[in-house]
């Protein structure tokens, strides 16, 4: 509880000297003018625009890429596609969706919208470090982007060699480079981040007091640091062996192929984590303001991030029980991969446990966090039979795989993404969506999305192995295929519709409050869209984290409705037009 | 971008807007530059990886491979990066007490070490590369090169050789630019570098880093032991 008593009537509850919010005029988006001023900026905020628009752009390109897979598979013997051009769309769809979104979506724009303010930060601890990883992030995509126009590159997005070393004769190399240089963005967008959770904290923002959504992007960071420089330099001699005959996993000279396995998903399974732990953080975030409590259970979940972060380093092997690992390393890959569910499985009954007896408010992005949990159980839960060595040599490369990883990373991450756009859209764009239709697209996304994996699992039990378009000797997976192309059809829509109704939401929403949702957190008690410096005044935090009072939450609620419909509230407008000349004499 | 009126914001001329004070920018500076050196650690960590399996695989034929390395040529070179290492510390210590003079002098002695060790290197390199000791199709074409290794498993450790040192001496290349910015920083009175010792001492901490792995480097590849 807070040590000084705080005025119920404040908006900002527990924090002190906040001028009024919702009666801003100057923010970040509209305080400098020009494209020159976003594409030099040093604001955080401005940065994660930057990247919220790069990866709609990146994922709808890797969206078209599994529109034609599934176009290709409604017929046993194919419908448009070349075997060839089959294995360049589905390795352009894991590499465009893998590298270019998935690793980066959720920390790029909301970690790095987010996280300083959280924190009561004015920006990151190196603003020009974080544009840089903008513009490695962007120089990546295109030469990724060039490779795939020039010609393709085929043999997935993992590049085994030595298939990717010797024998290929797509645009490996450029593709290559491309991923070696996001990896570079992702390592200082990691650095950023675990220095500015370290330092920059505003007083009284201890570390149990940090929202989850903050842990879990530093558990993120982690393991982003120490992952992403194997990848780059096992990546980087892939190239090096096409470019230099540089021999390292050339068989034919006494070199493993399979070491490459090794060091690849030494970070790529991490990586998994890496895009499904800040997926966490938005789904906490979620839960515990719709949920209006504390989310049940607050330091097991931080711990269990951190738990993940760690363990995930040690079951690599997993991915490799038919690729002449010993059966006893296989064992206690195994035994490993098990003990992850553990902390998994603590989130996902801590956030069931916060939902009950709760007054629960099923706004938009609540839904999403509902799906959620809905859809990472079910993927979580079949990585279970894929960590177990026996049927794991049944169902390895089928189906299942596909429809397991895409549950936990498009049911999972996905989900979250949208949910945490739709829950930050307001405070980062200052409109208001229209809610009804916003509703009925999480519901389009939930079911769509089940349409079209569910039969996966299926068609994947029964054996149909992942990267074949041809399926003619075994006609029966057709109704299973057609049934998940009419799924990924309504994922579809309900991946484009926020498009059109967020963007008209810019033109013609109203204008949103500081605190729309009634949320808890310190990006709440600034003003939509939040100035430059995002605090007038750092805070000083009096209060524990998600600290909802059941008691007074009605009446809270009441005071500051009165605040945000009463614009005339004198005290606080001198306050405010105060600093905001403060503001103006410093900044020119 | 609009530096912020606050009450504890320090007017220090190295100080960013970002920052509440000097104490919580360089805190944050050191703490980026260990967390940077990890990454760094994790990606020279992975060669030293595959290096070990390699010659625990092929131990007498990277050691017949190893022979042609120039010893004298690399203890040379780690007697200059060790003397380098001293100079940037005591240019660190100089940063802190604020003279200039001596600053100067020994990122100088630093940058020149750094060029000395270079040159060395490309005698190396361009004579494993006229004994056709660089991996390609003509590896191993002049055999007496070769002290009769297996001419494949030499090709794996001469790859080795040059991914390892390559990568290691374009962290020299870079440090040599980083060092220069740093001497020039300070040639013109910077207040960046004259009233706060941290960017001094960040590059130090690189360049000790950069040292460290040759420190490995020259062990591994220069002295192996005859195996039983």
């Amino acid at each position: 509880m807070s040590a000084i008593p705080v005025d119920p009537t404040s908006a900002g509850n527990g924090v002190i000297s906040q001028p009024t919010p919702a009666a801003s005029e100057t923010n970040y988006i509209n305080e400098f003018g020009g494209l020159k001023s976003w594409l030099l900026t040093g604001d955080h905020k401005r940065i994660a625009i930057l990247y919220l628009i790069s990866v709609t752009f990146f994922f709808f390109l890797g969206s078209l890429a599994a529109a034609m897979i599934r176009w290709e598979l409604t017929a046993p013997a194919g419908v448009v596609l070349e075997s060839d051009t089959y294995n360049k769309v589905f390795s352009s769809h894991g590499v465009i969706m893998v590298f270019t979104f998935l690793v980066v979506a959720i920390p790029s724009v909301f970690g790095n919208f987010f996280l300083p303010i959280m924190i009561g930060a004015r920006d990151m601890a190196f603003p020009r470090l974080n544009l840089l990883s903008w513009y490695l992030y962007m120089a990546g995509g295109i030469l990724i982007l060039a490779g795939m126009i020039n010609g393709g590159v085929d043999g997935g997005w993992t590049f085994y060699t030595p298939y990717s070393s010797m024998y290929s004769n797509s645009n490996v190399t450029l593709v290559l480079t491309g991923v070696f240089i996001i990896g570079f963005s992702s390592i200082t967008t990691g650095i950023n981040f675990i220095v500015t959770t370290h330092k920059m904290r505003a007083p009284g923002m201890t570390w149990f007091r940090l929202p989850l959504f903050v842990w879990a992007h530093y558990a993120t960071a982690v393991v982003i640091i120490l992952g992403t420089p194997v990848v780059a330099i096992t990546l980087l001699l892939v190239v090096f062996e096409r470019a230099f005959k540089l021999p390292i996993f050339n068989p034919e000279l006494g070199g493993d192929p399979v070491l490459f396995q090794h060091l690849f998903w030494f970070y790529s399974h991490p990586a998994v984590y890496i895009m499904i732990l800040p997926a966490f953080g938005i789904i906490s975030e979620l839960i515990a303001n719709f949920a209006r409590k504390r989310v049940f259970g607050y330091h097991f979940i931080a711990f269990s991030t951190l738990a993940i972060a760690g363990l995930g380093f040690l079951v690599w092997g997993h991915h490799m029980f038919i690729s002449s690992q010993s059966m006893y390393q296989g064992i206690v890959f195994s035994l490993i991969s098990f003990l992850v569910a553990v902390p998994s499985a603590i989130k996902v009954f801590n956030w069931t446990a916060t939902l009950y007896k709760a007054n629960i408010r099923l706004q938009s992005p609540m839904l999403y966090a509902l799906g959620f949990i809905g859809l990472f159980t079910v993927g979580g839960l079949t990585g279970l039979f894929l960590g177990s060595m026996g049927t794991d040599v049944h169902l390895t490369a089928t189906y299942f795989v596909v429809a397991h990883f895409h549950y936990v990373m498009v049911g999972g991450t996905m989900t979250a993404f949208l949910g945490g756009l739709h829950y930050w859209w307001p405070k980062m764009t200052g409109r208001l969506y229209a809610e009804g239709i916003a509703k009925a697209n999480a519901i389009i996304v939930f079911l769509g999305f089940n349409l079209t994996f569910f039969p996966q699992f299926i068609v994947g039990w029964l054996g149909m192995p992942r990267r074949y378009h041809y399926y003619y000797l075994a006609p029966e997976y057709q109704v299973y295929n057609i049934m998940s192309t009419l799924g990924s059809g309504f994922l579809g829509i309900g991946f484009l519709l926020p498009a059109f109704y967020l963007s008209k939401s810019l033109v013609s929403g109203r204008k949103a409050s500081a605190n729309p949702w009634g949320a808890h957190g310190l990006e709440w008690e600034i003003p939509s869209p939040p100035p430059s410096t995002n605090f007038l005044q750092i805070p000083i935090v009096l209060d524990e984290v998600y600290d909802f009072d059941p008691v007074t939450e009605y009446e809270q609620d009441r005071a500051q409705q009165a605040i945000e419909n009463s614009h005339e509230h004198p005290g606080m407008m001198d306050s405010h037009d105060e600093t905001a000349s403060k503001l103006e004499e410093g900044g020119h | 971008m609009a530096a912020i009126a606050h009450d504890t914001h320090e007017d220090h001329g190295a100080l960013h807007h970002q920052f509440e004070n000097i104490e919580q920018q360089n805190d944050s500076y050191i703490v980026g530059m260990w967390t940077f050196l990890v990454t760094e650690v994790m990606f020279f960590g992975a060669l030293f990886l595959i290096y070990t399996l390699y010659r625990s695989m092929y131990q007498m034929d990277w050691y017949l491979a190893h022979e042609e390395l120039d010893v004298k040529l690399g203890a040379f070179n780690t007697i200059v990066l060790l003397i380098s290492s001293f100079t940037v510390a005591v240019a660190v210590r100089s940063a802190q007490r604020k003279e200039r003079g001596l600053v100067l002098a020994n990122i100088g002695i630093t940058i020149a070490c750094a060029f000395i060790f270079l040159v060395v290197k490309a005698f190396e390199y361009s004579a494993k590369f006229e004994h056709h000791l660089y991996p390609g199709p003509t590896f191993g074409s002049v055999p007496e090169h070769l002290n009769g290794a297996n001419a494949n498993y030499a090709q794996l450790f001469y790859g080795l050789y040059f991914g390892m040192t390559g990568l290691h001496a374009l962290h020299i290349i870079v440090g040599i630019i980083v060092l220069s910015a740093l001497f020039n920083l300070w040639w013109r009175k910077c207040d960046s570098v004259m009233k706060d010792y941290i960017p001094t001492e960040l590059v130090g901490l690189y360049w000790h880093f950069v040292d460290l792995v040759w420190i490995f480097l020259f062990p591994l590849m220069y002295l192996m032991p005859k195996p039983h």
